[in-house]
């Protein structure tokens, strides 16, 4: 009986063998480590001072060791900001707007440069990434489509009690009076234009934007 | 939150940029911006190491003693840090957590200790990571048993003595339960083991055949049959001794219903109880088959041997609590035996003259395979029968050896704790022992130092150096402190001895002299009369006398040291004490009914000695009335008091 056992295991270990070398293979690739570039170029190329980075980079780097953010630790951090729903649509959406080389991680330097812009860009640029995010196909257009996505993304994250109740059709109409003030040709999409006009005009939004400059 | 989220809210804040298109109403404004200092080192040195963190990693938890305000307390401004008088490998866990949002807990360290690590630094426990969380809580759950165990030892324990006063029920239920406390105890406990035994060996033996030699009969009796009037005699001398043991527990049971509901009640009463049955049923056949079977459960009899036997209780014990388990074996087993029963029967249906006659039948066979006892009084014949009949006997193994360990480690465990349970019980005792001969030292210290005159006055001590021993500086502060209670209280600190001596001694004659050097004085068996004497004139601060060390027997000598000492030039020592006038000293202190007491101290001086009343003046027969009846009768000019001693019971 106890040959019997002892052959079973050891068969078994033979199996796992060439399994464990992927798992290694694995590893290796995700102990690479994606360092920024140097502290003046980085300097150089946001607005930030050079302490302003360097206590970024300190939590960065104490966040994710290996240097670059992922999809799923943005739609952690997203479900701990908004618990009360389910925020990861939205992170999905955000992960796309910052990074900008599509290469499905975020490093410090998308990163930096994506607070740069919305900490301390013009408006100009504020609004521009804004269009970017809700671009979510990157074509230079915002279709209804995509502008329903983005807003039930966002209701999305409210959760489901709020007050007063959330009904079926509030994303769509939001979404229309949306396009109501910025689709100016009304001919059903935004473009940058537009976007850039509409929002503008809007004292609303001018002065919100303001609102985030001191968060860091 | 974690401390990685309080990293990423400045971007989600910011990202919340693209939200300002699509809102339909402005957003409400910012909260207010700190001034940003910028980030700083802080250095928090913790017993002499240095560690050295950013502010801001310890401001993520805002409500632990480094994230809020408190550390302020433990700034040290000279040096500029934060220093902590902990441990400094504890604080390393601490550290990290602020670090990386999890808290670590150290393989290698008592979990207590990490408690109260975690208590001083504001963490709560629930604050352990994942990782380490199973374990902690399992070792802080063994901890909390052991304590409890330790505990319930001290309570119940075997040591104590019940107070005084307890009635017969409580002795008699404290007999039953603890037999080692005496020896009637112990006598009852091996007779009624003795009558278990007797009572199971006869229900045995009675079934032996007995051969008999005169008649050559080829009828065996059993013995039972052939000696029924010894045995029924057996029997019933067990079961009287039986009904009595548990009348008797019964009554002296604190809650009957709960010995009621007890478990070995229940076998109690299960082993007579088929006894007074078989008495009342009549001894016709119809009922005598019922009877019959009622004698099987006599047998039971020997369950009452658990609480003879810890081991067998341990037994119990494993089995209820392995309850899941066994539970799952039974259901596992079940499941398999009818599974494979049904096969074998279908298998084995065509055999001509098989013993596979139906699916109920085929269990036995099943079962007799899957424990592997093969008695072989039913095998397969076909093939098929055969091969079925292998794998059963080859999953039965498995399925009877999966909950097998996890019943053994439990019964190990509980095995191992009741070990420990009587280890420590045995260690408590000597721990104990130890812990009241330093509690009668440290109080024997106070006394013997008074004896050597160490609380005379430093004005007149000039032998006070030779006889004073060397005393550390907290054991100088801690004299200084019983001397201030004694002050307070106009009580002094006394041995046993030294008061039984002067109780006895009540009578006033005799006085020996006594000189003024306290030094010098000769020292009794530590005999201490005291006296605090206010004085009538309030104009001057009120002085207690100080009590010095041994005076003998006689008062007298008293007033005159006293009367030195109030003559003495320049304030004593305790003059701090003595300076303002104390309107209830003066009441309690009166000079003609003063009764100064001397209390004994069994426990350690740190404990607030009784303070003594004052007898009336019309006291009984008590030594103490008829002293302070003669104190007053003694004239005394002076208003210095009399001593007089009564003796208040320990606490």
């Amino acid at each position: 009986m106890g040959a019997v056992m002892g052959t079973f295991s050891s068969l078994q270990t033979k199996q796992r063998r060439p399994s464990k070398d992927k798992i290694e293979d694995e590893l290796e690739m995700t102990m690479v480590c994606h360092r920024p570039e140097g502290l003046e170029q980085l300097e150089a190329q946001t607005n930030f001072t050079k302490r302003e980075l360097q206590v970024l980079y300190r939590g960065f780097k104490n966040e994710c060791p290996s240097g670059a953010v992922n999809e799923e630790t943005f739609k952690q951090i997203y479900a701990q900001f908004f618990p009360h729903g389910d925020a990861s649509t939205y992170a999905h959406y955000l992960f796309n707007a910052f990074d900008t080389t599509q290469t499905g991680s975020v490093k410090f330097e998308d990163f930096v440069t994506a607070l740069s812009t919305l900490l301390r860009g013009t408006v100009h640029e504020k609004l521009r990434w804004t269009f970017n995010l809700y671009d979510i196909n990157k074509d230079g257009y915002i279709n209804k489509e995509e502008m329903m996505d983005i807003v039930k993304a966002i209701y999305d994250m409210m959760g489901k009690y709020t007050y007063p109740v959330l009904k079926e059709d509030t994303p769509r109409q939001h979404v229309d009076v949306f396009f109501q003030k910025m689709d100016k040709n009304k001919d059903g999409i935004v473009t940058l234009d537009e976007f850039l006009e509409s929002c503008q005009e809007d004292d609303n939004i001018m002065r919100s934007l303001q609102l985030f400059q001191n968060v860091m | 939150m974690a401390a990685g989220v309080a990293t990423w809210l400045p971007f989600a804040r910011a990202a919340a940029v693209g939200w300002l298109p699509l809102a339909q109403q402005p957003l409400p404004p910012a909260p207010g911006v700190k001034a940003s200092r910028g980030d700083e080192v802080l250095v928090v040195n913790v017993s002499g190491r240095r560690f050295e963190t950013w502010k801001n990693t310890l401001d993520r938890y805002p409500d632990t003693l480094l994230g809020s305000s408190e550390k302020e307390f433990f700034y040290d401004a000279d040096s500029g840090e934060y220093f902590f008088d902990r441990d400094p490998d504890m604080f390393r866990h601490v550290l990290n957590f602020y670090r990386t949002g999890r808290l670590h807990c150290p393989r290698q360290e008592c979990i207590q200790a990490f408690d109260e690590e975690l208590a001083f630094y504001g963490l709560v426990p629930e604050l352990v990571g994942d990782c380490c969380l199973e374990e902690y809580r399992d070792r802080k759950k063994e901890n909390a048993e052991r304590l409890a165990e330790d505990e319930e030892a001290e309570q119940t324990g075997d040591g104590p003595a019940l107070p005084g006063g307890s009635s017969l029920r409580q002795r008699l239920w404290r007999a039953f339960e603890n037999p080692h406390t005496s020896t009637a105890a112990l006598v009852f406990y091996y007779v009624t083991g003795f009558f278990i035994a007797v009572s199971v060996i006869a229900n045995v033996v009675e079934t032996i055949p007995c051969r008999n030699p005169s008649r050559r009969l080829s009828r065996e009796q059993s013995c039972g049959d052939r000696f029924p009037t010894a045995f029924f005699c057996m029997d019933t001398a067990c079961v009287l001794i039986f009904t009595g043991e548990y009348l008797l527990r019964l009554f002296a049971a604190p809650s009957r219903c709960r010995f009621l509901r007890s478990v070995m009640s229940l076998i109690d009463v299960v082993a007579i109880l088929p006894y007074y049955i078989g008495l009342f049923v009549p001894k016709n056949d119809d009922v005598s088959g019922a009877f019959v079977t009622l004698r099987v459960f006599r047998v039971f009899r020997i369950f009452k041997f658990s609480r003879h036997s810890q081991g067998l209780r341990i037994l119990g014990y494993t089995l209820k609590s392995c309850a899941s388990e066994l539970g799952f074996l039974l259901f596992s087993l079940t499941m398999a035996i009818i599974i494979f029963a049904t096969v074998m029967f279908y298998a084995e249906k065509g055999t001509s003259k098989t013993n596979f006659t139906s699916i109920p039948a085929a269990f036995w066979y099943t079962i007799v395979t899957m424990t592997t006892l093969g008695y072989g009084d039913m095998v397969p014949s076909t093939i098929a029968g055969k091969i079925f009949g292998s794998i059963c006997s080859l999953s039965g193994v498995l399925v009877i050896a999966l909950p097998v360990p996890v019943i053994v480690s439990n019964f190990s465990r509980i095995y191992h704790q009741n070990q420990r349970a009587d280890k420590r019980r045995a260690q408590q005792k000597v721990r104990l022992a130890r812990i009241r001969l330093a509690k009668s030292g440290t109080t024997n210290a106070f006394l013997q130092y008074k004896q050597n005159g160490g609380l005379e006055d430093n004005s007149s001590g000039d032998g006070q150096a030779l006889c004073v021993r060397n005393r550390s500086a907290f054991e100088q502060q801690h004299h200084h402190l019983l001397h201030c209670l004694e002050k307070t209280t106009c009580h002094e600190f006394t041995d046993e001895i030294t008061f039984s001596e002067a109780l006895g001694a009540v009578s006033l004659g005799g006085r020996t002299s006594r000189s003024t050097s306290v030094s010098s004085q000769p020292l009794g068996p530590g005999s201490l009369l005291s006296s605090c004497c206010p004085r009538r004139n309030k104009r001057r601060a009120i002085r207690l006398a100080n009590s010095t060390a041994s005076v003998s027997r006689g008062s007298m000598q008293e007033l005159d040291m006293l009367a030195g000492l109030r003559r003495s030039p320049g304030p004593q020592s305790r003059s701090s004490l003595n300076a303002k006038p104390h309107d209830s000293l003066d009441l309690n202190c009166d000079s003609r009914d003063f009764v100064a007491a001397i209390i004994s101290i069994p426990t350690p001086p740190a404990n607030t000695p009784d303070e003594s009343q004052p007898s009336s003046p019309g006291g009984g027969g008590s030594n103490g009335g008829r002293a302070s009846s003669a104190l007053r009768n003694s004239s005394l000019g002076t208003p210095c008091l009399l001593p007089e001693t009564v003796k208040i019971s320990s606490l």
